[in-house]
């Protein structure tokens, strides 16, 4: 990994090349943004997130921002899971905030690597449904998409169809609660409530508050 | 000192042709067996499998009057190494081959994973399959482990911080190397009903040589996962809608690899006319265990190819 002039680190995740963006230098436990379906990165501290005393950095998925494109997709939520793994890997232990996609991702990095997700904030944002908690009809791209990217169609075309049954959604949430040693360890801002996410709410361990509780929750920590 | 590099067994024939088909940008390896002018059957085989398999199976469905034609899934056999590997990946790789042959309606066989997806090829597009043969790939829930909640959580926690680990390190990992013994007694361990001389010629089309030794071609970047969020009864769940003819064989002797479906758990999602056998002395690889029983069920299912 290398940093370039404009405070953005490479990190590689297997083959792909993911751009996390440094918004702003300060000491103590990073913010990670983890941005929505189709977005990218914003190029500055949100207002909303201005609050948070530390770092903050900003993660473009695979085939988003200025991230590397697969050919060929295979878009998943587990790997962009595996994004921001890759990401911790560069900044250790952090909180992250989510936005749609970046939410239900965020929920299951807390649940996969609790030891260094310190509080994930799952806010309002694009692809925050996913496909629903059961397949639909099975339909299949009959053609390549040759769309230009970022983002990569491939990456809208099958992020907005993936599967998010609740019970799986909540067996993340009570990782995340049980192994994690925090009191709060999932924060719900988001006012849509996609099922996965109306079950994860209801779970112990999760608080449903508003963005800037959210911040000041996990901020003191 | 002279090497000798090819093994042979009984029955297998290399295919008779072998072609490219570039799927969404990913190169896939096609290889066929039998007339090209003769009707075509398709062939999908399973997760971390490679076309070759076929090579006892194919033939023998060719010499009864059938092109048969199978790929190598992406990252598998001889096909290119993708970024990304998933379900819906494999399903656009198998409509582009098949794309390739014909747009005629065409009998389609998968194993295990294979099966997986070409009954959902089935179901997203009937006016392309005419006889659909699914070879132990029907998981049920019988296959999941029957333990507390609690204890699901540790599992799939330490499974998920298992597979990260792995993420952080795909990048550069190679298989390991060894000689064909070792590399088929490695595949033993998942085929332990087949014989040392069919190990080692699996070894010899699955594998190449490289200086330090043979490798199985699959890209080391894959690796079987025990998550996500797919259940079991949604591949159920295509079955009673399928319009066309279908076969099921399952391999009922229980192995690490099988799902230990057995034929009461799809019977009563079966489309009607539907036939299934359960192979009672066979494990879950059953055209590789016993390709002419198998090729004879398929056969006898498909009727003439002409």
């Amino acid at each position: 990994m290398s940093v370039s002039g404009d405070a953005t680190v490479r990190v590689r995740h297997s083959q792909i090349e993911l751009a996390l963006h440094r918004l702003r230098d300060a000491d103590g436990r990073p913010l990670l943004h983890l941005h929505g379906l189709g977005e990218r990165s914003p190029v500055a501290v949100p207002d909303h997130l201005a609050a948070w005393p530390g770092p903050v950095w900003a993660l473009d998925f695979t085939g988003h921002g200025v991230s590397g494109m697969p050919v060929g997709g295979g878009y998943f939520c587990e790997l962009l899971m595996a994004d921001v793994d890759a990401a911790l890997a560069h900044l250790g232990a952090a909180t992250l905030y989510g936005r749609g996609l970046g939410a239900y991702v965020a929920l299951l990095t807390a649940g996969a690597r609790p030891e260094l997700v310190r509080g994930a904030i799952l806010d309002d944002g694009p692809g925050l449904r996913g496909g629903g908690t059961e397949p639909t009809t099975p339909y299949v791209l009959p053609e390549p998409l040759d769309t230009p990217g970022p983002p990569d169609p491939y990456a809208l075309f099958e992020l907005s169809h993936d599967v998010r049954p609740a019970d799986y959604a909540t067996t993340y949430a009570r990782q995340a609660a049980t192994l994690s040693g925090l009191d709060v360890a999932l924060a719900v801002s988001a006012r849509v409530r996609p099922p996965w996410l109306a079950a994860v709410a209801a779970e112990p361990g999760v608080r449903e508050v508003d963005r800037a509780g959210a911040v000041a929750l996990f901020a003191v920590s | 000192m002279t090497v000798i590099e090819a093994v042979s067994y009984p029955g297998a024939l290399a295919p008779d042709r072998t072609r490219s088909v570039v799927s969404h940008g990913i190169r896939l390896a096609v290889h066929e067996w039998g007339e090209m002018e003769a009707p075509p059957v398709a062939l999908a085989h399973g997760g971390f499998d490679f076309a070759r398999t076929f090579d006892v199976f194919a033939p023998m469905l060719a010499e009864a009057g059938w092109r048969v034609v199978a790929w190598d899934q992406r990252g598998h056999g001889d096909s290119e190494r993708a970024a990304l590997y998933s379900w819906e990946a494999d399903l656009r790789d198998a409509v582009a081959v098949v794309d390739s042959v014909t747009r005629d309606p065409l009998p389609i066989v998968g194993h295990s994973k294979g099966g997986g997806i070409t009954v959902q090829f089935a179901a997203a597009l009937p006016h392309r399959v005419s006889h659909l043969v699914n070879l132990d790939g029907l998981p049920s829930r019988r296959s999941m482990p029957d333990v507390s909640d609690h204890e699901r959580t540790k599992l799939m926690a330490g499974e998920l911080g298992t597979w990260l680990d792995f993420r952080r390190s795909a990048l550069g990992r190679s298989r390991k190397p060894g000689t064909i013994d070792e590399l088929a007694e490695r595949r033993g361990r998942m085929n332990p009903r087949l014989s040392r001389e069919w190990l080692l010629y699996l070894v010899t089309v699955g594998g190449r040589k490289d200086p330090d030794g043979w490798r199985w071609k699959i890209d080391p970047a894959l690796r079987m996962g025990g998550f996500g969020p797919w259940r079991a009864q949604w591949a159920m769940a295509r079955l009673p809608g399928l319009s066309m003819p279908l076969l099921a064989v399952l391999g009922l002797q229980p192995e690490a690899m099988g799902s230990g479906t057995q034929p009461i758990d799809i019977e009563p999602n079966l489309p009607p006319g539907a036939r299934v056998v359960g192979l009672e002395d066979t494990g879950h690889f059953v055209h590789i265990e016993q390709p002419r029983r198998v090729a004879d069920l398929v056969l006898d299912f498909l009727g003439s190819p002409r």
